[in-house]
């Protein structure tokens, strides 16, 4: 199989979709002549054109909105943010237009969106740039939230979001650009990975660490380091954050009794509290331990080095949490 | 676009501190850029080169009550309003000794004591903060002005549209510096914004608005003192659109292809200091001895502030949680 960047393997998601489709087209802030502030879209301007391949101001409000009422009408936008961060400006036109409209409009008006781009920190860029932006999204019904930790999981998850009739925010990862695996050969048929269907990253039998996105490459690290002290950690990544793959998370709890969540954002109301509420809800009796959830420090992100590395979750912090629902030291 | 003849020179002194605040942020910014290659200095670092008669000339123009709201590219504005070149260096550096205690980095530089409030790494994100500095002075019944800084870029936002309204609409005491440096990362001015006579679209507003050459630090100043008396006085919110030039790419990670190499050397040809400079050196304030005295006595502050922030400290781990609420030992 080819092994090809994250970068580029959505960077295929999006040339072969948009082949695939007239409909679909990409907009966002430096897509087109800048190929992206992350080169995701390189090369697209010069296959598909202006037209379709749309360089927009600096108005995230607006064009969000402009996707939305696009993708109202039939359209299939794709909206870049340069980051989520910037996305917090366009929130009102996600949450009260794209999320809301199929609903209020009584099953009339399907809102087939993608918003993607990168969260979450990268390297001191402090608090305005490194934040971890799924729980704003994923609060709100009738929204999905992917966020793929795969170069794999990048391309067939993206397919699956530009052909969903949902808005779909699309969660990629800065320091995940430039990482690495295999992606299955264009020539050898559509790759596509269906929404809504968690993946084991990792088998294992003494502890589960349920993780998304850029955290699974952490959670693999701590594997690693786990697997040293003869400790199996099974790594079961979600991909998906809504629609939740509840089975697959109550699947290994049932087989390892301890589960950790991690995850790159804030503890209060994160993600991790829905997972905790869900496992204890349906596996409590399965449960040897209570669920321990690691996360970023409950801190806005600071730029000094030594306060960043402590803010921000990390290997070794997954390991410790794992001794911990292990009962060991 | 030809703009009115440039001001007389100012008195001497005045003239040479105009030059030396220009050639502080210069210096200081090349050891940045040095800085950011040996790692010391980390994250998104965006330097003013080329821009620095913006801030210093209209800073000049501005007393010390007033206050001063800036982007992301903002040494030349902490540097020209007198926040110390150490602690913006200690800042750079993420060390506690800088002016947000390495919380904020080069994006987020801050320092109430100069009035100077950031330090702003959302586009546009510094307007409404600014127009409420304004309505606080005017609630307050004092004679403050803001001064608030943006690029073109910044004027494609909401928060420019509902910024620019507000203040116009309750005539507020701000001040709206835009630096014009025609291009918003890799987006030429001319396909980001419907109207590129962006001082004319300030006008719609209601509010006096006009550009000025940004690469000469008198007419800066000049304009900016004009503005700034008639903002005091009453006068409602003003406009004036800066037309500047950054000399290096938008930030450290930019191939810049956007732009012609013939295009970046013809407005090198207007570089600011070079202009003020050549001035002097015309009216006989400036020879060659002067300006390596400038020169070596600048070089000393920027060495001064990169051994102080070599020095610093880091803040203690323990202090991770500490000003996410208000600190009850300062809190009254
Ligand atoms: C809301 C928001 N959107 C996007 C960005 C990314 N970004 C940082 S600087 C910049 C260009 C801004 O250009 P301009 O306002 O002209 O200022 P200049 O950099 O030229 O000084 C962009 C798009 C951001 N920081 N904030
Ligand atoms: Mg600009």
């Amino acid at each position: 199989m080819p092994v090809i960047t994250y970068r580029d393997a959505l960077n295929q998601a999006l040339a072969e979709e948009m082949e695939r489709d007239d409909s679909v087209f990409l907009m966002g802030e430096e897509v087109a002549e800048y190929d992206g502030a992350y080169k995701v879209s390189k090369g697209l301007l010069e296959q598909f054109g202006e037209r379709r391949i749309v360089d927009s101001p600096i108005s995230e409000l607006g064009f969000a909105g402009l996707g939305v009422g696009a993708a109202m009408v039939g359209l299939r936008p794709v909206i870049e943010f340069m980051t989520f961060n910037f996305s917090i400006l366009a929130l009102d036109q996600v949450i009260n237009a794209a999320a809301k409209m199929y609903y209020m409009t009584g099953g009339q008006i399907p809102v087939p969106i993608v918003f993607r781009g990168p969260t979450g920190a990268a390297l001191q860029l402090s608090a305005q740039h490194s934040q971890a932006c799924e729980t704003w999204y994923v609060h709100s019904p009738g929204i999905k939230l992917v966020t793929p930790g795969t170069p794999a999981d990048a391309k067939g998850l993206l397919k699956a979001s530009i052909r969903d009739n949902d808005p779909v925010a699309f969660m990629e990862g800065e320091l995940l650009y430039n990482l690495k695996g295999e992606v299955p050969d264009p020539d050898d048929g559509d790759f596509v990975i269906p929404l809504g269907v968690a993946d084991v990253k990792r088998e294992g039998s003494d502890v589960t660490i349920v993780t998304h996105g850029k955290m699974v490459n952490e959670a693999l690290r701590a594997a690693a380091t786990l697997e040293k002290d003869g400790i199996e950690a099974e790594i079961v990544d979600l991909r998906t954050l809504r629609p939740l793959d509840v089975e697959a998370i109550l699947r290994s709890v049932h087989k390892t009794n301890r589960a950790v969540y991690l995850e790159e954002g804030w503890p209060y109301v994160g993600i991790g509290s829905q997972i905790v509420s869900i496992i204890q809800e349906e596996a409590f009796d399965y449960l040897d331990a209570p669920v321990v959830r690691v996360t970023q420090a409950d801190v806005p992100m600071p730029y000094a080095k030594n306060l960043e590395k402590i803010a921000k979750p990390d290997a070794a912090r997954v390991v410790e949490a794992c001794n911990r629902v292990l009962y060991r030291n | 676009m030809t703009f009115p003849p440039s001001p007389p020179l100012p008195d001497p002194s005045h003239a040479h501190s105009l030059l030396r605040s220009m050639l502080l942020v210069r210096r200081f910014e090349e050891k940045c850029a040095e800085l950011y290659t040996e790692q010391k200095i980390r994250g998104f670092l965006h330097l003013y080169i080329g821009e620095e008669a913006v801030a210093t000339g209209s800073i000049a123009a501005l007393e010390r009550r007033d206050s001063v709201v800036a982007t992301y590219r903002e040494h030349g504005q902490a540097l020209a309003r007198g926040v110390p070149a150490t602690t913006v260096m200690a800042e750079m550096f993420g060390k506690q000794e800088g002016c947000a205690r390495g919380r904020g980095g080069s994006m987020h530089l801050f320092d109430a004591e100069t009035r100077f409030y950031g330090g702003n790494a959302i586009v546009a994100g510094g307007l409404p903060l600014a127009v409420g500095l304004a309505l606080a002075a005017h609630m307050q019944g004092e004679d403050r002005v803001t001064a608030c800084y943006f690029g073109d870029g910044a004027m494609a936002e909401g928060e420019f549209h509902e910024s620019m309204n507000l203040a116009a609409l309750w005539n507020l005491p701000v001040l709206f510096c835009c630096e014009n440096n025609l291009y918003a990362m890799g987006t030429a001015l001319e396909v980001a914004q419907a109207e590129t006579d962006l001082a004319l679209r300030a006008t719609s507003y209601g509010m006096p608005a006009w550009p000025v050459d940004g690469m000469d630090v008198l007419a800066v100043e000049h304009a900016t003192r004009r503005a700034v008396q008639s903002v005091r006085a009453g006068g409602g919110p003003h406009f004036l659109e800066f037309r500047t030039y950054r000399f290096r790419p938008h930030s450290m990670f930019d191939p810049e292809l956007y732009r012609s190499r013939d295009e970046v050397a013809e407005w090198k040809k207007r570089d600011p200091i070079v202009l003020l400079a050549n001035r002097m050196r015309e009216a006989g304030i400036l020879d060659d001895a002067g300006m390596d005295a400038l020169e070596a006595e600048v070089a000393e502050e920027v060495d001064n502030s990169v051994r102080f922030a070599e020095e610093g400290s880091w803040e203690p781990v323990e202090e991770l949680t500490r000003f996410v609420h208000s600190d009850p030992e300062v809190a009254e």
